[in-house]
């Protein structure tokens, strides 16, 4: 009796897990997509608009970023 | 009665078979969308110059591996944590140590910063996150002040703030994910469905709404609904580990680094993987990702201690850069995006630029 409870139990844990598989790609298949082609040119339009005001992809002069070294003054 | 009843083992293959059905029509809608590559888009795009990056600061103080790093929202100090048990942080300017504590375990795997940067929180081996307010009196003891926020039933991986200092998003080898009151250490959301460890996670940037990327063990990288706890989107073409996840600037997209040796970027909205960096001779797997400011490279720490730049529309790499002497661990571009620091083995961090 006890074993076939608990295989039964663990049926019903099976269930319940695939239930919620079932449940879970239901949602994923359902949401919205666009097509990559559009996808991917949006990318390629975001970068385009930030690339100026992206330091490490244009560079900015030592004086302009505190971790890049300056000149040494000298004090005459 | 019996007539009622449900015939388990029927139940159970009837679901398998759905299981397997819309498993498939996820791929065929997905396939198509997929009119074209992001490299082919990319082919009218100026190609990038040569990059000079060089190790401008070297952080000197941790005792064994550095396991992780954040930057402080004042693009100056960082805070670090390390397999000895220690997590320090430092003026990235000065490479002074502002604070150090230890922590009552090792490998401290996960620490960040909070946005107010009066506070940081870590966590690892001791299966928890705490917060430690930082204070401005260096002769205080940190550890005196220490608020266990959550608590997993393995390893913490991962920990952020989200945009506020009051709620922390965890990530464990327990295979969870959760969200916590920061002074209550309630829990407010915890997120299921990864099938082995999370490693990694990073918060949607706040424009795009409530939502969380996750990677794991399992292969998978999730994306995630911070309110509800769904999780909305689940990617799977890795072959290994996901150690790393970051979002696009955007918000529309994410890169993962993997095991598998490649980093591979995904649109949220076509809801697939558009590119793939890799080279055959990159066999070792990629522990971190970040992306610059504009989200044009794709910066990469690994396990054969270089770090690859990646032209991220033309999927090509356009730098690599030695100077760890172990693995990259750690990595990330400081919030003005004039620099980004990596974490290694080799117990140093160093700031480049």
């Amino acid at each position: 009796m006890q074993t076939v409870m608990s295989s039964k139990m663990a049926t019903s844990n099976n269930i319940a897990q695939a239930k919620r598989t079932v449940q879970q790609l239901r949602v994923e298949a359902s949401i919205e997509r666009i097509k990559v082609s559009k996808a991917c040119a949006d990318l390629m339009h975001y970068c385009g608009e930030h690339a100026k005001f992206d330091p490490l992809l244009m560079g900015i002069p030592a004086s302009e970023n505190p971790f890049k070294d300056k000149k040494p003054c000298t004090i005459l | 009665m019996a007539a009622q009843e449900v015939q388990p083992n029927e139940t159970l293959a009837s679901l398998k078979t759905e299981s397997e059905t819309l498993k498939t029509k996820l791929e065929e809608e997905r396939a198509k969308l997929h009119d074209v590559e992001l490299h082919q888009v990319a082919e009218k795009v100026e190609a990038l110059g040569q990059f000079v990056m060089k190790t401008r600061r070297t952080l000197k103080g941790h005792g064994n591996k550095v396991l992780c790093m954040d930057w402080c929202k004042d693009k100056r100090r960082i805070v670090s944590s390390s397999q000895d048990g220690k997590v320090i942080v430092w003026d990235a300017f000065t490479t002074n140590k502002e604070h150090a504590v230890t922590m009552p375990c090792t490998w401290v795997m996960a620490c960040a910063y909070a946005p107010s940067g009066c506070a940081v929180a870590c966590g690892g081996l001791d299966n928890k996150c705490s917060v430690y307010p930082l204070s401005l009196d260096k002769n205080e003891n940190l550890a005196a002040k220490k608020k266990s926020v959550a608590m997993h039933t393995n390893y913490l991986s991962a920990c952020s703030f989200t945009n506020s200092d009051m709620q922390i998003l965890t990530s464990s080898g327990d295979g969870t994910c959760a969200l916590w009151d920061v002074e209550s250490g309630q829990l407010l959301q915890s997120f299921h469905g990864h099938a082995a460890d999370v490693l990694c996670l990073d918060l949607a940037p706040s424009e795009t709404g409530n939502t969380f990327v996750s990677g794991g063990c399992d292969k998978k990288a999730n994306v995630w609904d911070m309110r509800s706890g769904q999780c909305v989107q689940s990617f799977e073409t890795h072959e290994s580990d996901i150690n790393s996840v970051r979002y696009y600037p955007s918000g529309d997209a994410f890169a993962s680094g993997s095991d598998d040796a490649t980093c591979r970027l995904y649109d949220l909205r076509a809801d697939r993987e558009v590119a793939i960096y890799s080279k055959e001779s990159i066999i070792f797997g990629a522990s971190s990702v970040d992306f610059s400011l504009s989200g044009r490279l794709l910066f990469g720490g690994y396990n054969d201690y270089t770090i690859n730049v990646w032209d991220v529309l033309k999927g090509t790499r356009v730098s690599i850069l030695f100077g760890h002497e172990n693995r990259v661990s750690t990595l990330r571009v400081s919030p003005d995006g004039t620099a980004f620091c990596s974490g290694s083995w080799d117990h140093t961090l160093r700031i480049w630029a």
